[in-house]
């Protein structure tokens, strides 16, 4: 991503990023966007280097990008599985099974929340209410709604993943 | 009930995704209304509506749009709240995924009502399928000449964008939304100034809920006095949308007049789950106060939820049945909100913590009675003197949980029954 120290954007996320530009009439509203862009690009997170180089391709300073990407809980600072699980954990959820559903996700995955698998597969966390209460309990897995989970199900689609 | 569904009369037909099938439900003749309306009656005839705002306040609409300066030639915005975060809240994803154009068609009504040229749709970062349905929507309308330089040919211009979020509840709060927009850390905004006056990127800006929007439309097509008709009394209009789940046999999304009775809301979706006792429920999302079986015949309206002490919000309705730990329900959400604090307000930052760690300490069986005399005394101090209302949000569920089974409470506490068995939802031996 270095570039004889200057920090640079993929080329396809730059040109996405462009096209985006007439919507709004400050460069920085292009910054929540750029950052989705940028972190599908490059693997689910954003390391200093992808913060860098966003922050370049705006005129921003880093240290103000670094800080929105902390705010928000679908932004990743440290590596991610390939895959990612949120199980939704909120009251909805969590009447209806997510404590199960959590037991399964340790058994099946061997690790934690927030923790990657060994093989950099799979990473899962608790999220909170995803607004699919009415197919509780669900999680999202990647960019999917898995909904009206039973463990059984729940493993089936761990077990879909590549 | 006989009622007409209004809102939800394009759910599961999947034609009204376009612009042509969408016309085939009557679709954008209100816009066309509206057009040929002078933007002050399109204001005065959403006033005489008695629209209250869907997101969780219900501040009236109209009045809200009134607030906007007329004569300028600067900017305007209309942002539309669609992040629904709020724990429980799920009928604005079923609005945008099954008939995007009743949403857009009210997002550009608003637009020509306040004059602003330009809406976001800002929507929460999970809900990718539905950003995806608005969007493909949005390019249809511009093709069909619904959205662009001249809207249906009127010479007047609007153009919707859909902005997502990145996960955070506090960017539904309209001004941390409005930073949010910006690129910025999604932290409420000091009021006043009120967005009306300097909104989005500085400018003037209306920011209503998905539901709200679409309930301009039919405004439009059917007129104020049509929407009065439905509802409690004048101060409560119009159908609404209630989004149920928890403990119930069908969970799901009803749209009922607004002010029918929680009985008639578990009815509708089957009652009970497996026929269980009603212990508690939500009648307005996480933030809004429990209410227990004995209240069970409550109208859910704004002011008979006020009048009760809880209140309607964004009318989640989570359901509980006897086996629900209700110590570990209102854990739950407390965590939820020590989590969502954005950290600008002191009561805020660390009362959400406080009621957090309090309740895990009695939850868990390592609590007291004093433990529960702290909590009520924390409670009171979260909210109040912040600059948005999530202090004030994160207090409901605590409050009315001392205040409703404090005394359940005390005597789990005394015979040391903490923490309560939990019943496991999933019969593992059938289920395989
Ligand atoms: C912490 C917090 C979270 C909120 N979340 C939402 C939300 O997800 N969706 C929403 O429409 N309104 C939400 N609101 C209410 C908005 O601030 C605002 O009142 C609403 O969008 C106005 O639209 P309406 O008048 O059409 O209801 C929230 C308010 C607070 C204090
Ligand atoms: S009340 Fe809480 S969430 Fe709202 S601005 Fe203050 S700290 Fe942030
Ligand atoms: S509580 Fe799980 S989706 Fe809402």
């Amino acid at each position: 991503m270095s570039d004889g120290g200057r920090n640079s954007l993929p080329a396809e996320v730059a040109a996405e990023i462009e096209a985006l530009r007439p919507r709004y009439p400050t460069e920085e509203a292009l910054l929540l966007p750029a950052l989705h862009l940028m972190q599908k690009a490059a693997g689910g997170w954003l390391s200093q280097a992808s913060i860098a180089a966003v922050a370049e391709h705006l005129g921003l300073p880093p240290s103000k990008v670094a800080g929105v990407v902390s705010f928000y809980d679908m932004f990743h600072e440290h590596p991610v599985g390939r895959h990612r699980v949120r199980l939704c954990t909120n009251l909805s959820c969590q009447l209806r099974g997510s404590d199960q559903l959590m037991d399964v996700l340790r058994a099946e995955l061997g690790v934690g929340p927030g923790e990657v698998t060994g093989d950099g597969r799979c990473s899962w966390v608790e999220f909170e209410c995803l607004g699919s209460c009415d197919t509780a309990p669900m999680a999202m897995i990647d960019d999917d709604y898995h909904e009206n989970l039973t463990p059984d199900r729940l493993r089936a689609a761990l077990k879909g993943l590549d | 009930m006989a009622f007409e569904r209004v809102l939800t009369r394009n759910v599961g037909r999947a034609a009204a995704r376009t612009v042509r099938g969408y016309r085939e439900s009557g679709g954008y003749e209100a816009l066309g209304r509206a057009l040929k309306l002078d933007p002050g009656e399109i204001v005065e005839e959403v006033k005489r509506s008695g629209l209250r705002g869907r997101g969780g306040a219900g501040f009236p609409c109209g009045a809200k749009w009134g607030f906007v300066p007329r004569g300028t030639d600067r900017p305007k915005y209309i942002v539309c709240n669609a992040d629904e975060s709020e724990p429980g809240t799920f009928k604005d994803r079923l609005l945008m995924e099954h008939d995007p154009h009743q949403l857009i068609e009210g997002c550009v009504i608003a637009g020509r009502a306040v004059a602003a040229n330009t809406t976001y749709i800002y929507i929460r970062g999970e809900y990718t399928h539905a950003a995806r349905v608005l969007e493909e929507a949005i390019r249809d309308a511009y093709d069909q000449g619904v959205l662009g330089a001249s809207v249906l040919g009127s010479g007047f211009r609007h153009d919707v964008y859909v902005h997502r979020g990145a996960g955070a509840y506090i960017c539904g709060e309209e001004t941390g939304m409005l930073e949010s927009l910006e690129g910025k850390r999604g932290q409420p905004r000091v009021k006043p100034p009120f967005p009306a006056v300097v909104g989005a990127f500085g400018a003037p800006t209306v920011i209503n809920n998905v539901e709200t929007l679409c309930c301009v439309t039919h405004i439009l097509q059917r007129g104020s006095e049509w929407f009065k008709s439905i509802g409690t009394d004048e101060r409560n209009t119009g159908p609404k949308l209630y989004a149920i789940s928890g403990h119930v046999e069908r969970p799901g999304t009803y749209e009922y007049p607004i002010g029918v009775t929680f009985q008639e809301l578990l009815d509708g979706c089957g009652g009970m789950y497996r026929g269980r006792a009603l212990k508690a429920f939500i009648p307005g999302g996480a933030s809004a106060p429990m209410l227990t079986a004995a209240e069970s015949g409550i109208r859910m309206d704004f002011d008979n939820l006020a009048k009760a002490g809880s209140m309607l919000g964004s009318a989640a309705v989570i359901v509980m049945d006897e086996t629900t730990c209700v110590v570990r329900a209102a854990l739950r959400l407390a965590r939820f909100f020590a989590h969502e604090s954005c950290g600008q307000c002191t009561p805020c930052r660390e009362g959400t913590n406080w009621m957090r760690l309090v309740l895990e300490r009695i939850e868990s069986g390592h609590g007291s009675e004093a433990d529960l005399d702290l909590l009520a005394r924390v409670v009171p101090n979260v909210g109040g003197i912040s600059l948005c209302a999530l202090g004030d949000a994160a207090q409901g569920p605590v409050k009315s949980l001392i205040e409703k089974f404090g005394d359940e409470i005390r005597d789990n506490l005394r015979n040391r029954r903490y923490p309560l068995p939990r019943v496991p939802f999933f019969d593992l031996g059938a289920v395989a």
